[in-house]
């Protein structure tokens, strides 16, 4: 049902039966967790657009620097698309049922985002190297903040994926594995977009 | 970190046995909404007490010598952080909203018990963070319950050494609570209802809890954000909010950071914070009027859009608390109009309250009279805070008494009513004993006449020009000696409210063992809560069979029936011809059919 139809609906006069009907009980089932991942990401859509925001109201005041973006943030993106891809095709092998292949590039698709997570450590220091501290430039702790709060997002994620992990070996149904595989593959994307959002908007500015 | 999914999947029906199971480390829905409201109303005491501590300050001042200027600040700081997020927040949806949404939609628990164990107990961490704060070195901020800066981390404010730091850490953590908290019950209403719960037959709690809790989701974003920044500010210095500064003629490491943006996030953030509860009290006082005055809620589905509509206006009102802050005129402007449009649906509400009221058969039970006062007390500080909302009313009355005065009778004494009446309402399915009903019209009267007398000559100090957060009015000309007096009378009244809440702590413990058995379904009441095969429900909620719903939550006196309540899982009766029954009027539907065409 539409969410129009479901605020004007009365069903205390059209035909019960037909709301009687309405199927109910959803607890544990993957629908329900991806619901609660999708809400999940409407929170962290909040915070990390907020950042922005707050990025742009201080960058009007004064003691702004422009940024001196660290080198390594192009190679870090590409490496953080490569794990997006690896976890669409994760989704997709498993959906196929090619659960073998599924698994592995499963756990390449999180393996990218350590690697990515290793990539942004040396962005930190890099900018540490060049003296640009947190204190003596508003930019730069922007910068801190939100790739922080970026990477502790996807240890979350890294969390999930490593029990995921765990459970294939214990030799969990195909099942679980699969829906493991797309709420982390929802996520995986996500995280990308984020991370694109955050890039460009460090470039821009 | 959603994704804590498969826990309860496999252990869903077994009943945990041993005690710490069962009542520490629970997963139970009910047993974390008894550990979040004690929590909350525990914490809550504490703030209570402060705001006695700060009353003798003001009606008789000098009268307690430890309270200086420096403590009187962080007692305030301390009453208003805590009442409004550990207290209100909590009790609300940790404590309401776990107890109420699993039994009213007809869910066996929540969706992601696990997480709704670690909410609990991450805000419990935040609470005891918080509480830290008056042990430590300095001790807890005194910076004001909106925690400005630049004042608030500068040396000079009470707490800068540490109680800032802890303060924005246990709100961070708080907020990571909810987040956990919010997402079980948002998921829940959205995934886990018995068959034929629709939404729009869910009952108006129901709904409360589900906006305000969507709301808290995207507002609290806010309130981690400034958090975190000044935290930054404070620890690491840096300069998101705190511009270039002389402190006693030496210039601070600070420059070119904006306040005003900290009040934006934290207003935006604030605003809806208010709504976040008072929404959850809109949705139980719509219940306990229908259920106390034995009618249907007049305007179900006006209700609902009203709900929706003050949801989303809520977020585009925020800089009305800023007026004063020097912004632009227009601005000033587009913030007056959307502020007096949030009163439409408001209005609509307390039209339909009344409504719903008219030629019914009220019961002058304990939850009902709470019921009415919140009415009467919420339309009070609503039209002052129509006046508030007008830039030209507001400059005169800003950081006066008056706008004290405007949120107390709003979001202190209003919820504050609802949650008494809510626990005299729900306390017989809690734990099968009603409560004792001669102390609880005792609390009610003193509590209700109480706060009137504290808050009503409030207005009164704002017009004269009182400002608020001030710690002695000695040496200001021109507030008169009869000013004095007043503070002085509203101490006392203040006092005797505060000892009636020690009778409503009494009677709930004493009740426990003491009071008279609850019969499953003592106010005759329709929603799912009531009809659990046991009382208080057992783990799982519903025995075997998960309850299937026929009808809305409001059919009560349905003519024809038998009994003057129908509840949600009686199937339809011969009676019933087309549909249940009109919520407009009480003749029967088939009339209505036609005349609604
Ligand atoms: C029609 C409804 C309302 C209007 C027009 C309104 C308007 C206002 C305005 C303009 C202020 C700022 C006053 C100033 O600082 O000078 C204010 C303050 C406040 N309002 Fe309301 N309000 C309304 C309803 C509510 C509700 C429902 C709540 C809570 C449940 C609430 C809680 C507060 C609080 C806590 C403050 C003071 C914050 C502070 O400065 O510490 N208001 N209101
Ligand atoms: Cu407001």
């Amino acid at each position: 049902m539409s969410f129009f139809k479901t605020v004007t609906s009365k069903p205390w006069l059209d035909d019960e039966a037909a709301f009687d009907a309405a199927p109910g009980g959803g607890a544990g089932t993957l629908k329900t967790k991806r619901v609660g991942l999708f809400i999940f990401i409407g929170v962290a859509t909040a915070l990390f657009a907020l950042f922005g925001v707050a990025y742009y109201m201080r960058m009007m005041m004064g003691g702004w620097h422009m940024l001196i973006e660290p080198t390594i943030l192009g190679a870090n993106t590409v490496v953080l698309i490569v794990g997006s891809v690896l976890m669409q095709w994760a989704s997709n092998l498993s959906t196929r049922g090619n659960m073998r292949r599924a698994k592995q590039a499963f756990f390449a698709g999180g393996f990218a985002v350590l690697l990515f997570l290793g990539g942004q450590y040396m962005a930190w220091q890099e900018l540490i190297a060049l003296g640009c501290y947190a204190d003596v430039n508003p930019a730069n702790a922007f910068f801190y903040v939100i790739t922080g709060l970026h990477g502790l997002h996807l240890l979350g994620g890294l969390f999930v994926w490593a029990r995921a992990l765990l459970r294939t070996v214990d030799g969990a149904d195909d099942a679980a594995i699969s829906a493991s595989i797309e709420l982390c593959d929802y996520y995986w994307h996500f995280m990308l977009l984020v991370w694109l959002a955050i890039f460009g908007l460090l470039l821009s500015t | 970190m959603v994704e804590h999914e498969d826990e309860q999947s496999d252990d869903e029906n077994h009943e945990p046995t041993s005690f710490l199971t069962k009542y520490v480390w629970s997963q139970d829905h009910k047993v974390i909404a008894v550990q979040y409201s004690l929590t909350a109303i525990a914490i809550g005491l504490v703030a209570l007490v402060l705001s006695w501590l700060m009353r003798m300050q003001l009606g008789f001042p000098g009268a307690l010598e430890f309270i200086d200027e420096d403590a009187y600040y962080q007692y305030a700081t301390m009453h208003g952080m805590i009442m409004v997020i550990y207290l209100l927040t909590a009790i609300f949806l940790g404590g309401f909203g776990n107890y109420l949404i699993p039994l009213m939609v007809g869910a066996r628990d929540m969706v992601f018990p696990y997480l709704n164990m670690l909410s609990y107990w991450v805000y419990l961490l935040a609470v005891i963070v918080l509480t830290a704060s008056f042990f430590v070195p300095g001790g807890p901020t005194g910076a004001g319950w909106t925690l400005y800066p630049p004042q608030s981390i500068l040396q000079g404010t009470p707490g800068y050494e540490w109680g800032i730091i802890l303060m924005l850490t246990s709100l961070v953590i708080f907020i990571v609570a909810f987040t956990m908290g919010g997402l079980n019950y948002v998921t829940t209403i959205l995934q886990a209802r018995a068959r034929g719960m629709t939404l729009m037959r869910m009952p108006l709690t129901v709904w409360g809890i589900f906006i305000a809790t969507f709301m808290g989701l995207l507002a609290f974003p806010a309130l981690f954000v400034s958090g975190v920044m000044l935290l930054l500010d404070r620890v690491i210095g840096t300069s998101f909010f705190v511009p270039e500064i002389i402190s006693l003629g030496d210039p601070l490491a600070y420059g070119g950071g904006s306040p005003l943006l900290f009040q934006h996030l934290f207003w935006f953030f604030g605003h809806p914070e208010v709504y976040i509860v008072a929404l959850p009290a809109f949705g139980i006082v719509s219940d306990l009027l229908s259920v106390h005055a034995r009618k249907n809620i007049f305007g179900y589905r006006m209700m609902v859009w009203a709900l929706l509509a003050i949801g989303v206006l809520s977020f585009i009102v925020w800089a009305h608390h800023m007026y004063v802050s020097g912004m632009d005129p227009a601005f000033g402007f587009f913030f007056a109009i959307t502020t007096l449009i949030i009163a439409v649906p408001t209005a609509i509400k307390v039209y339909n309250w009344v409504l719903t009221l008219w030629r019914a058969d009220i019961h002058m039970t304990v939850p009902m009279l709470f019921s009415l006062s919140f009415i009467l007390t919420f339309v009070f500080g609503g039209l002052t805070g129509l006046f508030l909302g007008n830039v030209v009313v507001d400059v005169p009355l800003s950081d006066t008494y008056f706008v004290v005065a405007h949120f107390h009778m709003v979001m202190g004494v209003a919820p504050i009513m609802i949650v008494f009446g809510a626990i005299y309402h729900w306390y017989p399915k809690i734990t099968g004993r009603m409560l004792h009903g001669a102390m609880g019209q005792i609390h009610f009267w003193v509590t209700f006449l109480g706060t009137y007398a504290i808050y009503f000559p409030m207005h009164y100090l704002g017009f004269v020009g009182v400002p608020r957060r001030y710690y002695s009015y000695d040496e200001i000309d021109f507030i008169p000696e009869s000013a004095h007096d007043l503070n002085a009378a509203i101490t006392v009244a203040a006092l005797i409210v505060g000892a009636a809440q020690l009778l409503f702590l009494y009677n709930v413990f004493w009740s426990l063992r003491k009071g008279e058995k609850a019969p499953a379904n003592p106010w005759k009441a329709t929603s799912l809560e009531w009809q659990t095969p046991q009382t208080p429900p057992a783990h799982g909620n519903w025995g075997k069979e998960l309850p299937v719903v026929h009808r809305w939550a409001y059919d009560y006196s349905v003519p024809g029936a038998e009994e003057d309540y129908l509840p949600q899982n009686m199937p339809r009766q011969p009676f019933e011809k087309s549909g249940a029954h009109d919520p407009h009027d009480d003749k029967p539907v088939t009339d209505l059919q036609e005349s609604d065409k």
